[in-house]
């Protein structure tokens, strides 16, 4: 019983990142209809960044905080560059466009930093939580900073202004016009706070998975899974996904003789696949029903 | 009596397809225009094409300023809301989230939330569904949704796009009666596109008639309501 507890709680802490990164793809997907492929390298080039700043002598807090300013407006100008002239481009560019952006982030991390694996540091050290030997402190950072960083959002989203008008260009953007948003500026912010979102991601998990610059990419596929898994359509629904994956992750690593932790990985992409035969609008996601 | 919309030689254009074919027309600082014509005339292209939503030529001036070349969202910040084809409800949203951003482009806090008290006077239905989605709505209760979002504007002139498409007659009456209300207590001066022209007339005191991106009749409301040549031609009743 204290496996089966000890993996439902790392899968939970776990769980909190894929929560962050799903969340992440669903709002640029939200705005542009399109699924960042790169979002994992950007998160990993922000955590490069808290890195660097840390080697320069600034403290942890002061490397977070820089670097999520620092991520949000590098989105914004991503947006901006890339993909703003490529908004009515067909599917195929876009992706093209992501793919390109996931090789020249991808290159220029290990060309600035090299692809050598670093140490990367927890605020929260590594001390059994609570003097519980089922989770560590860390674990429980992660699973604390999440649940701030969904909270905020949430207060963001449904109190504020701003956050409104971001939904409504979302859902809407004709109508949005209509009332006075520019719904333009709604895409490059979207693209920003899901930079930082990311960014987060990436700085919780880079003490569980080293620094070095493919450190992202099977975070990103379990993201993508818990972002399919709770529908693409559904913020909250990523954010559940997010969970629900860590956890089926950890408990098929540990009880389904042969997956371990060699197989983790197909297992993600395997849900991928069973949901989209199943229930392709995911558990929380609205089937788009269009009049012809 | 001033001109408060002026729109002059508007061609419009939906890739290499012209719409409108030197349009003009004017609409007098508080009156309740009607552009009337059958499915295909243009009527939605030159409301659109007022809000920048098609590409076009000619003249458009609101206010004595030009609004060619300007932005959809800026057009908004001069006074003209748009009531689109269609509603244009933000669906997922509850109907009070919808009326807030009607008045998106509004700073003063207090007189949001006093219109939004003045709203649900005008139609008490909304009140009742106020923290329901509004994709929950009727079609009626949809259209009246969508007036009080542009109300919310505080526009100086509304654009309405076939309000009664879709509705039972006796619900269209209902807001035909509170569109004039609205003219003539509110001083808003209202732009109307209809299919139903017999009821666009008798609410309307100004009516030009569309045929295929031109303008080939104006003048009183009343006036062309009376002439029976122009309503067996060109309006069907």
């Amino acid at each position: 019983m204290e496996l089966f507890t000890n993996q439902v709680l790392a899968g939970i802490a776990t769980g909190a990142i894929y929560a962050c990164m799903a969340l992440a793809v669903v709002m640029i997907y939200q705005a542009i209809d399109h699924l960042n492929f790169a979002q994992g390298e950007m998160a990993m080039f922000s955590t490069f960044i808290s890195w660097q700043l840390m080697q320069w002598g600034v403290p942890y807090w002061g490397a977070f905080i820089i670097t999520l300013a620092l991520s949000f407006v590098g989105g914004i100008a991503i947006e901006r560059i890339l993909f703003k002239p490529l908004a009515k481009a067909p599917v195929l560019t876009n992706v093209a466009g992501f793919i390109a952006l996931f090789a020249i982030i991808n290159s220029s991390a290990g060309l600035i930093w090299d692809f050598t694996i670093k140490q990367y540091p927890t605020p929260f050290g590594s001390a059994p939580f609570l003097g519980s030997q089922l989770i560590s402190t860390h674990q429980a950072g992660m699973i604390g900073v999440t649940v701030l960083l969904l909270l905020g959002l949430y207060f963001f989203f449904q109190y504020t202004r701003i956050g409104l008008a971001m939904r409504a260009a979302a859902s809407v953007p004709e109508s949005a016009r209509l009332v006075g948003i520019n719904t333009s500026w709604m895409i490059a912010l979207g693209w920003g706070m899901a930079t930082a979102i990311g960014a987060i991601a990436g700085m919780l998990i880079a003490p569980v998975v080293f620094l070095e610059p493919n450190m992202m990419g099977g975070v990103l596929i379990y993201g993508f899974a818990a972002a399919v898994l709770g529908g693409l359509t559904s913020p909250f629904g990523a954010v559940v996904g997010g969970f629900l994956v860590g956890i089926f992750e950890n408990l098929a690593g540990t009880y389904i003789p042969g997956v371990g932790n060699e197989l983790k990985l197909p297992i993600a992409l395997a849900l991928i696949i069973s949901v989209l035969v199943v229930k392709p609008a995911g558990l929380f996601g609205r089937q788009i029903v269009k009049r012809v | 009596m001033t001109t408060l919309l002026n729109v002059k030689d508007l061609r419009a254009y939906y890739g290499q397809v012209q719409a409108l074919h030197g349009l003009s027309f004017s609409l007098n600082e508080g009156s309740l225009t009607t552009l009337l014509g059958a499915n295909g005339a243009g009527k939605t292209t030159t409301l659109r094409a007022i809000c920048n939503m098609v590409r076009s030529t000619g003249g458009i001036e609101f206010d004595g300023k030009p609004l060619n070349n300007k932005s959809t969202e800026s057009i908004v910040r001069f006074g003209i809301a748009h009531v689109p084809q269609g509603r244009g409800t933000f669906t997922t949203m509850t109907v009070e989230e919808n009326l807030q951003l009607g008045a998106i482009t509004r700073k003063d806090n207090a007189g949001i939330i006093s219109d939004i008290e003045r709203m649900y006077a005008h139609f008490p239905v909304l009140k009742q569904r106020h923290t329901q989605q509004a994709g929950t709505l009727s079609g009626g209760e949809q259209q009246m949704l969508a007036v009080a979002r542009a109300l919310m504007l505080r526009p100086r002139l509304m654009l309405l796009d076939e309000p009664s498409f879709g509705l039972a007659p006796l619900v269209v009456r209902d807001l035909f009666g509170i569109l004039g209300k609205i003219n003539r207590e509110d001083k808003v001066s209202i732009l109307v596109v209809e299919q139903n022209a017999q009821l666009a007339l008798e609410l309307a005191d100004q009516a030009y008639v569309i045929e295929t991106g031109r303008i080939v009749m104006s003048g009183n409301a009343k006036d062309i309501a009376n002439n029976e040549e122009i309503r067996k031609s060109y309006l069907g009743y």
